[in-house]
């Protein structure tokens, strides 16, 4: 990863992308909970000013509009953190969105650990465990611009709800032009032969990173990307898992309900191996620079490179 | 755009909503569970609303041009599917699987179940917000339909509502009415003198003032006088501006004279002995059925 391209910030690519369907699309709009210029939908708002909705700082009730408009037709895309949506705006999300599989696309902005030096209130990396356990929703955490423009675009074809991880960095490119992302695939970024790496959201450019490393002493990783939480590619998951005969899942997400959660409900049932979830451990985190928090609470790529290695060297450890 | 408003008398919608109290409380009796004093304190808005206010063609449930109505106060579920039953959008013997399993009447209003419910509800004020989307939406596609929300009194403690009332007021909804069944009684509610009294979320004109302080036009409204309902409904369909409280005083349980005011009767299932002095007092002799 030596000569990393770096591509646009996913806020910036979810302002872009809105502007460019939204310009044939009619039925897309956006309602701000008074984040529009950290969320970047103010990109949106510049081209359609009568399309953006301001619904203040009040996520609840901004949550419940969306599902009122989607009930006559729009396609509203929810603009503000992922900690306020997912926490704060949990009730209406379950009862108005969820429950009757209403058209609302949940964009949980600066998601996971790195939420530009606001520490624990606006830090959310327990969203992926809540969004997944409620019925009927799409969970969606793309990697890096292309791969986010592309399930952005997919999201608006697909009629349900979806939640949609966004991060606020920008991250290098993981894919080129010619990937198709699709809603509910899982795409091996890596092949390997000595552990499978499953990683989800931009965690992923880390978990390489980690991989080349471990190559370099001597681990051959396979690494599977899984952008679709929910509905979960199972048979990629086995697949990868038998591979190697070794799994680690690794996402800027805590350990508890996320991704290595919903991979171990899988393999468990359909293919057991040993296996370590790398991501938070039960805690809150902080405020500090994103390089030192990636690195305290174990997800740079060298805290992941180090745990695989361990891993590997003591499997059933 | 087609009128579908058929012209029941307030006479007649009045005996409509003494029926439907019948139909209420044997339903509730049936399913031995569910709420009756909130359903009785709504029942002659639901049946004027249903039977001359709305613009809606219960044969299409899903006619686009037709009015909305939310009831964000859900648990009132029983009275909005025993008026919507008696309308005509599923027939009134359904009522008897109200609460049952495999049934499109369920506790709580469930839009993908029962025709003609516009947007589920029961957790308490996200009804209000939906209705709010809903106006908001009409109106930038210039539709011409009205949203109606009714909440409780009780449901103005969530502070979703007064969130909805600012961001309603900030965008002018014109065409979005909010009924508030003032009915001064919660499900437990707040301590009088003794723990047996319940008194009232909000004393005198305290809510109205607090609609009117988020910037809504008000309209208060005995909401068991029938006629003037409809008038004040007619009255709030013509306000220009923005959108409409309209504060309905009503009566918990109004309509049986153990249950009117009384906080126990917000959720309960009547003894045989209440229930045969409940049908006497609400005339079931004179004609109960649909």
């Amino acid at each position: 990863m030596s000569d990393v391209t770096l591509g646009k910030a996913q806020r910036v690519v979810f302002g872009e992308t809105l502007t460019e369907l939204g310009a044939h699309d009619p039925r897309i709009v956006i309602l701000d909970g008074d984040l529009g210029n950290s969320t970047r939908a103010d990109i949106f708002e510049k081209a359609f000013p009568h399309r953006f909705f301001q619904m203040g700082i009040a996520e609840q009730n901004m949550l419940g509009v969306a599902a009122g408009l989607a009930t006559i037709g729009y396609v509203p895309f929810i603009s503000t953190l992922a900690a306020f949506a997912t926490a704060r705006a949990l009730d209406p999300i379950r009862v108005l969105i969820a429950q009757p599989r209403l058209n609302v696309k949940i964009a949980g902005a600066y998601s996971g650990l790195l939420a530009g030096k606001t520490g624990k209130t606006h830090i959310s990396f327990d969203d992926l465990a809540v969004m997944r356990a409620l019925g009927h929703m799409t969970v969606v955490a793309p990697a890096d611009e292309t791969e986010t423009r592309q399930a952005i675009r997919a999201t608006t074809e697909y009629d349900g709800p979806v939640y949609l991880r966004l991060s606020r960095q920008p991250a290098p490119l993981v894919f080129d032009d010619a990937y198709r992302f699709e809603i509910g695939k899982a795409v091996v970024v890596r092949r390997g032969s000595d552990v499978t790496l499953i990683s989800t959201g931009v965690q992923t450019t880390r978990t390489l990173e980690a991989a080349e490393a471990l190559a370099a002493g001597g681990v051959d990783a396979h690494v599977l990307h899984v952008p679709t939480l929910k509905p979960l590619d199972t048979d990629a998951i086995v697949e990868a898992a038998s591979e190697t005969g070794l799994v680690a899942t690794v996402e800027e997400h805590t350990i508890l309900g996320g991704l290595g959660g919903a991979v171990a409900e899988t393999l468990i049932e359909r293919h057991l191996v040993p296996m370590k979830r790398i991501g938070l451990p039960d805690t809150f985190a902080e405020s500090g620079p994103d390089d030192a928090l990636l690195d305290k609470y174990g997800i740079s790529s060298d805290r992941v490179a180090q745990a695989v290695r361990t891993f590997v060297e003591h499997p059933r450890a | 755009m087609t009128q579908t408003r058929p012209q029941y008398s307030a006479a007649d919608i009045a005996d409509i909503a003494r029926r439907a109290r019948i139909h209420i409380l044997e339903a509730v009796a049936h399913a031995k569970g569910g709420h009756v004093g909130g359903p009785f304190s709504a029942a002659d808005m639901l049946a004027a609303l249903y039977f001359r206010v709305l613009n809606i063609r219960p044969e299409e449930p899903d006619w686009p041009d037709r009015d909305r109505f939310v009831l964000s106060k859900g648990h009132s579920s029983i009275a909005l599917y025993t008026i919507m039953a008696m309308r005509g959008y599923f027939p009134v013997a359904e009522l008897q699987t109200f609460d049952a399993i495999n049934s499109r009447l369920q506790g709580h209003p469930d839009m993908t179940v029962t025709p003609g419910v516009d947007m589920s509800s029961g957790s308490l004020g996200l009804g209000f917000a939906a209705a709010l989307g809903i106006a908001l939406g009409a109106r930038v596609q210039q539709r011409g339909f009205t949203t109606f929300v009714m909440l409780g009194d009780g449901e103005c403690n969530e502070g979703i509502v007064w969130e909805g009332a600012h961001v309603a007021n900030r965008y002018q909804l014109d065409n979005l009415i909010a009924i508030i069944d003032h009915n001064k009684l919660q499900q437990f509610g707040w301590r009088g003198e003794t723990t047996s009294e319940r008194i009232t979320p909000y004393t005198g004109s305290q809510l109205a003032d607090r609609w009117k302080a988020f910037g809504w036009q008000v309209l208060e409204v005995d909401g068991h006088d029938v006629q003037a309902f409809l008038d004040t409904m007619d009255q709030a369909r013509a306000a220009p501006g923005g959108p409409v409280a309209v504060v309905a005083h009503t009566i918990k349980g109004k309509g049986v004279s153990y249950m009117e005011g009384n906080y126990k009767w917000h959720s309960r299932v009547p003894t045989d002995e209440e229930f045969a002095i409940a049908m006497d007092e609400l005339g079931a002799s004179e004609g109960g059925g649909a």
